[in-house]
């Protein structure tokens, strides 16, 4: 129950975070990628602002024994860069900058009910599960 | 041209970081919107809730900003519909399989200096950049 409240405040946060930073509106993203157009370098003091608080806490969070509400910390631990990471960031890439919307701005701009943010958040939605689906197979 | 916003970008960044840090804090999680909400499917019951919460949260957080100010939705996508589903087919399918997005790989994965999120970061960008430059100033 206190994971779910947390969860629920956490995402909340991070939408109105999203908007007040511009990446919410696509037209901005594109611009931001735009380095050889009119270029808007906005973004990158989100991503700047972001790890500017990540990092530091990050680091204080992490050497306490334990989270919070669970029993431990649920850390990605694998260093090695391999294709599949390599061409699944390189699909990433080329949605986002056909675009201008990534996972998270799609699904807060879902709900102003715009025809672009439903048609791709749905596109998104179909791509991730049959991700999903193929996992299943594969094992 | 957009206009140059450094500090309402700065302060959302700094949301977006405060917001990270309570998943991590309390519940020993990545903020990776890819994961959380792609995780979804295939899920046992007691993981579903607190991802469909934060998909909840997110949703409701958009429908406050469509209230508010509805203005942070720009013009929306300037892109035609049947590239908004090949787009959307290629975020959803490709997060999933690099294993993160612009904020599990982009900024818990940097802060953590991780060579995969640092890789991942540099080749998601590098793509979209270049994307942006056929479709803007090749063939736009």
């Amino acid at each position: 129950m206190n994971r779910t409240i947390v969860s629920l405040f956490s995402g909340l946060l991070f939408a109105i975070g999203l908007a007040l930073a511009g990446m919410t509106d696509p037209l901005k993203v594109i611009s931001f990628l735009d380095f050889t157009g009119a270029w808007d370098p906005s973004l990158a003091f989100v991503m700047g602002g972001a790890i500017l608080v990540y990092a530091p806490v990050y680091r204080l969070i992490t050497r306490a024994s334990e989270p919070r509400f669970d029993s431990t910390f649920h850390l990605p631990t694998r260093k090695d860069i391999d294709l599949r990471l390599v061409a699944g960031a390189a699909m990433f890439g080329l949605g986002w900058g056909l675009s201008g919307f990534c996972p998270g701005p799609a699904l807060v701009s879902v709900m102003s009910f715009g025809t672009d943010a439903l048609v791709f958040g749905a596109s998104m939605a179909v791509g991730m599960v049959a991700f999903g689906i193929w996992q299943q197979r594969r094992a | 041209m957009t206009e140059f916003t450094p500090i309402s970008s700065t302060v959302g960044g700094i949301l977006i970081g405060l917001s990270s840090l309570l998943m991590l804090g309390f519940n020993g999680r990545i903020a990776g919107i890819s994961g959380i909400v792609g995780g979804i499917w295939g899920a046992s019951s007691s993981e579903r809730a607190w991802r469909a919460a934060f998909l909840f949260g997110l949703l409701g957080g958009g429908l406050l900003v469509f209230a508010v100010a509805p203005r942070a939705f720009g013009d929306g996508s300037p892109t035609s519909l049947p590239w908004l589903v090949v787009a959307g087919l290629l975020v959803g399918f490709g997060t999933r399989t690099g294993n993160g997005c612009t904020s599990g790989h982009g900024v818990c994965g940097m802060s953590r200096l991780s060579p995969r999120s640092i890789a991942a970061t540099l080749v998601f960008m590098a793509v979209a950049a270049a994307t942006v430059f056929v479709t803007r100033h090749l063939v736009g």
